[in-house]
């Protein structure tokens, strides 16, 4: 599994990614839309993409519309990762086309839950 | 002795650069009550003087186990999610074929802080049968159980294994917090009960969610908790458990029944003389 990690702020996106390889996928990084949308047509085979609302050159929002709109990315599983928390955030979120909604903060345990209700990890038997 | 400043904000710093939580002023209490358990495991008397020792020696493991203690007291909502699957798409279809007739009354054991019935309630609102459930949740604990009924989360209790189509479609905003719909709500009641005393009025109940409760209980306890139970369930009702758990070798009124990927416990439609 191959994770794609877009956030502008690298601290962030080193916390997002230390969880993502815990959980097993191998990861890139993004600092904007518009850089990972270079990522996604330089052909590089991705499963998730982690999407912050807030960034310069083309926020998450973008992002998510032009991801959707090609037939190509249509398997990449796509989550919101953002403090944007309001109701109505959350719905034209997910009406673009966003799969899950993650808020910030969250902790390590939520990501792999939300992840799981995805069927990208598995649910493992807790004891 | 209580928690020197200085420490308090590297544990703070800690947490935040790991976690991204943030870890507001006046949170001391939870650091100090939060960490005693380790403190007293490295054989240290106060969460202050442990700190002061982390701070200076500390290994990856020990700081992984700080930020786990505070960070992860919230239940998940779709616990495990397939007990609700298996609810949804195998139990209620063949109790309630076509919705059927009278209500599905299900009881929520040991509900916490309340994820857990109003998960029931979430998974099952699209169904024919949503307008005649009656969910009984229950937890020894009055404090959870007030919080249970009050229906109220934060915005680190929702990130917790809540699909995003259901917060946006069973919550709504309430300052910080998000607070469950009144319309879900309006099919569940919430009661103190200690699963070691007669079953709570309500039942029969057609499906019994006992999970993640058995496995703190010796023998002889897990087999009085069920014999209770049992007597609470329908005749060819179900007893939902937690993935590690089971009635196998303790209570041999229950079958263990196959349920898409999971699996439940069906209660004898005839009991042995």
């Amino acid at each position: 599994m191959r994770a794609l990690v877009i956030d502008d702020s690298r601290t962030m996106r080193r916390i997002i990614v230390g969880v993502l390889r815990s959980l097993g996928f191998d990861t890139l990084e993004a600092a904007d839309g518009r850089e990972a949308l270079d990522v996604l047509e330089s052909g590089v085979q991705v499963d998730l993409a982690c999407i912050d609302w807030n960034m310069p050159v083309m926020n998450g929002l973008e992002f998510v519309l032009a991801a959707r709109a090609n037939r190509e990315w249509r398997d990449v599983t796509l989550m919101m990762v953002t403090t944007e928390s309001e109701h109505g955030q959350i719905v034209r979120a997910l009406a673009a086309g966003a799969h899950e909604y993650l808020i910030k903060p969250f902790t390590a345990d939520a990501i792999r839950e939300k992840l799981q209700l995805l069927g990208l990890v598995e649910w493992e038997v807790s004891a | 002795m209580t928690l020197a400043p200085d420490n308090f904000r590297w544990v703070v710093d800690l947490v935040r650069r790991r976690s991204a939580i943030q870890l507001e002023a006046g949170k001391e209490y939870l650091v100090e009550s939060r960490l005693l358990p380790l403190a007293r495991t490295a054989g240290l008397g106060d969460v202050d003087s442990y700190v002061r020792s982390i701070r200076v020696t500390a290994g990856l493991a020990v700081l992984e186990a700080v930020v786990e203690a505070l960070t992860t007291n919230e239940t998940s909502w779709f616990r495990d999610a397939q007990p609700f699957m298996s609810l949804a798409d195998h139990i209620v279809p063949e109790l309630r074929p076509a919705g059927g007739a009278g209500q599905l009354r299900i009881w929520s054991a040991a509900c916490s802080s309340g994820q857990e019935p109003y998960s029931i309630a979430m998974v099952l609102s699209d169904l024919a049968v949503a307008g005649r459930l009656r969910i009984l949740a229950t937890d020894l604990n009055q404090q959870v159980l007030a919080r249970a009924r009050n229906g109220r989360y934060s915005q680190l209790e929702v990130n917790r294994g809540l699909p995003a189509p259901m917060l946006v479609k069973h919550f709504t905003r309430a300052g910080a917090d998000w607070e469950v719909a009144p319309a879900l709500r309006s099919s569940i009641s919430f009661a103190q009960h200690n699963l070691l005393d007669a079953p709570p009025a309500g039942g029969p109940f057609d499906v019994v969610f006992l999970r993640n409760v058995l496995i703190y209980f010796d023998l002889a306890t897990k087999r009085d908790v069920l014999r209770r139970v049992r007597q609470a369930i329908r005749p060819g009702g179900y007893l939902l458990l937690g993935a590690a758990e089971t009635t196998i070798g303790i209570d041999d009124d229950f079958e263990r029944v196959s349920l898409g990927r999971g699996s439940g416990y069906r209660l004898a439609t005839r009991r042995a003389a």
